[in-house]
């Protein structure tokens, strides 16, 4: 059964009369358990493909179907209600709450799903990333590289179907980036999906499989032959 | 988000900006504790001229020379003398035949006074009257009697003397006012002397009605004021203490009906006499009173508007501030809905706690006036309704949803991807 589906995904953008092209003709699949890249240069249309699968934008013609279902019917309560409940974020940019404190920003998702387990589910999650220690620190105390896994934390507090990282190594030095890539490689060795958005070769070569995409084009799809697993820091053994 | 979740959310966003949070209620305190401040002004207002009735007694009718409006001042307020009310008119109400319901009559004449005893001097207002004004007004003796029938129809040499005038003239010397003798003369009046009157009696303070000192007043017979004081022959008022409010309405009648016929009047508007009822007089001033303090309220209604002008900017500049925290709500879930209530409740919270404290300054105030008022000898109750608390309290909560709607609005609708990617 494959998590995800896409047939002749199209978007384009209309701004002043003016039609964009972002994507053309997309199609691929993505099941359980993968870890893909979508890799590509900017304006490559990588990341309104990553909104699209991640129901924060709709496709404007093609199908996109999720779990086998095609999501062009359901409302934005209830594309709100999927992203609550099956999609886990990672952004370049942490898009932490500033003045909360970590366990705050990690139980967020939780908070609109009514979970009744909120503090022990986002300790949970906060254990896994190695920030146990962190729990009741405001996010403007900790580093960059804290400050993303925390977010990783938060992606994972729902125990989500898939969990869609936005160049997620971006803002961060190299030490920081290997944490966070080590970790989303364990969460996918655990039986999470991961999609992670990239521009950068180094980068993508952590996934299995590499999707490019170069003016809303798909130019190749190809498994990772010599993929780049990344070592555990020391940090996280804590 | 359930509405408890968000309450506790709402709080903790409020908390995180304190400053700024007061600064933006500050707007909303104001106009909830001027509004506050005003209707215990009005009603203290009120209570201190229901205490007037009281202290005038009731189911009181007042006549006064000149013909008017009798809902309107009396012509005296417009510098006129009008002297067409005479002793024999204040005889003729006294006929049980003609004003059958009416308990007392009793005829005054007022006027300022200069009053001496040994080398002391104070000036008051003196009030020429008969024994009856005590079956009129309400008071009782400190000490002595009021002035009694006989020293009235006598043209006695007696004088009550109102508490304040009996502190002035005796106070600290240890010397009882009982029996003296003091010299009274029409504060116009330049030479020296002075009619000698003995002291009779005190009255007990009585406090002040209608802006004017009670105590601050000296009581002598009806002619004595009349001819020896201000030379003249005629009143300045009667009054009728009628035996219940029921015969209220028909005693107006009955004097009415007796002055228009001693005087030859034909027609009512020629009259040269106006009957007062005083209650009649004092549910005007009530009404004025309302009048007034809705208008007050009204004005410092302007002030939650403009503070609900503050509550929207600040809002809006707290959705633009918070746009990426609306984007990764929504990317983790949020409805717009569940946005919408967020700030909705943020801007009614914010006018909510501006509305208690605005309360609680407004009943600090008023109380601070309260005592002021007491202290100043005025009987002036601090009343603080339920009603206008509720009143405040869901004004200013309507204020900061009624504000707070487009900002929230604004925020439910903003879409995630360019939210998250705002800087």
């Amino acid at each position: 059964m494959s998590l995800i589906e896409v047939e002749n995904l199209k978007k384009n953008y209309v701004n002043d009369e003016v039609i964009t092209h972002v994507l053309h003709d997309i199609n691929f699949k993505i099941d359980e358990g993968e870890f893909v890249a979508i890799m590509g240069p900017s304006g490559s249309g990588k990341s309104t493909l990553m909104h699209i699968l991640s129901f924060l934008d709709r496709p404007t013609s093609g199908t996109y179907k999720f779990e086998e279902e095609n999501i062009k019917g359901f409302d934005d309560d209830y594309l709100a209600k999927l992203r609550n409940e099956k999609i886990g974020f990672v952004f370049q940019s942490f898009n932490l709450l500033a003045r909360t404190t970590v366990l705050d920003n990690v139980r967020l998702p939780l908070v609109y799903s009514k979970n009744k387990d909120m503090d022990k589910l986002a300790e949970k999650a906060l254990e896994a990333v190695g920030l146990s220690h962190r729990l009741e620190y405001f996010t403007n105390q900790i580093s960059g590289g804290e400050k993303q896994r925390v977010a990783i934390a938060r992606a994972l507090v729902n125990n989500p179907a898939v969990i869609f990282a936005d160049e997620p190594t971006g803002n961060l030095d190299s030490k920081s980036g290997n944490t966070v890539m080590f970790l989303l490689q364990k969460l996918n060795n655990d039986g999470h999906t991961i999609i992670l958005v990239t521009h950068e070769t180094d980068t993508a070569n952590h996934a299995k499989r590499i999707i490019k995409i170069k003016d809303g084009e798909i130019i190749s799809d190809e498994k990772v032959h010599h993929r780049t697993i990344a070592k555990e820091d020391a940090d996280l053994v804590k | 988000m359930d509405f408890l979740g968000t309450i506790k959310l709402v709080f903790r966003t409020l908390l995180a900006r304190k400053g700024r949070s007061f600064l933006t209620i500050l707007g909303i305190v104001i106009g909830v504790a001027g509004v506050i401040i005003i209707i215990a002004l009005g009603a203290g207002a009120q209570s201190l001229i229901l205490g007037q009735v009281t202290k005038l007694g009731s189911n009181l009718l007042s006549v006064s020379p000149g013909g008017g409006n009798k809902n309107g001042p009396p012509s005296a307020v417009y510098g006129v003398t009008v002297t067409t009310l005479i002793n024999s008119d204040a005889d003729l109400l006294r006929s049980k035949t003609q004003v059958p319901h009416a308990t007392a009559v009793c005829a005054m004449v007022r006027g300022s006074a200069s009053v001496a005893w040994q080398n002391k001097s104070v000036d008051t207002n003196f009030m020429g009257t008969e024994s009856s004004y005590s079956n009129v007004v309400n008071f009782t003796m400190q000490e002595g009697q009021f002035l009694d029938q006989q020293q009235e129809q006598g043209n006695a040499n007696a004088v009550v003397l109102g508490s304040t005038v009996a502190t002035e003239l005796f106070g600290g010397t240890g010397v009882d006012p009982i029996g003296q003798v003091i010299k009274v003369k029409n504060s116009s009046q330049t030479q020296p002397g002075g009619i000698p009157l003995r002291v009779i009696g005190v009255i007990t303070p009585r406090g002040s009605s209608f802006f004017q000192d009670n105590d601050d007043q000296i009581f002598l017979p009806l002619v004595l004021g009349q001819e020896q004081l201000l030379g003249i022959h005629y009143l300045n008022a009667i009054n009728i203490k009628v035996d219940s409010s029921d015969n209220i309405t028909q005693t107006v009648a009955d004097v009415t009906r007796v002055l228009n016929q001693s005087h030859h009047i034909q027609k009512d508007v020629d009259a040269d006499f106006t009957v007062y009822n005083v209650a009649d007089a004092l549910s005007v001033l009530s009404t004025i009173t309302n009048a007034l303090s809705l208008f007050l309220t009204a004005m410092a209604s302007i002030s939650l508007v403009v503070g609900g002008i503050g509550i929207l900017n600040i809002m809006l500049a707290t959705v633009a501030e918070r746009t990426r925290e609306i984007g990764l709500r929504k990317a983790v879930g949020a409805t717009n809905s569940a946005i919408m209530r967020q700030f909705l409740l943020e801007a009614g919270a914010l006018t909510f706690l501006g509305g208690v404290i605005g309360i609680i300054i407004g009943m600090i105030v008023s109380y601070a006036i309260s005592l002021v008022m007491n202290y100043l000898g005025y009987d002036w109750a601090f009343v603080i309704s339920i009603t206008s608390i509720l009143l405040a309290i869901s004004v200013s909560i309507l204020t900061g949803v009624i504000f707070g709607l487009y900002p929230a609005l604004k925020a439910s609708k903003l879409n995630p991807i360019d939210a998250l990617r705002y800087e």
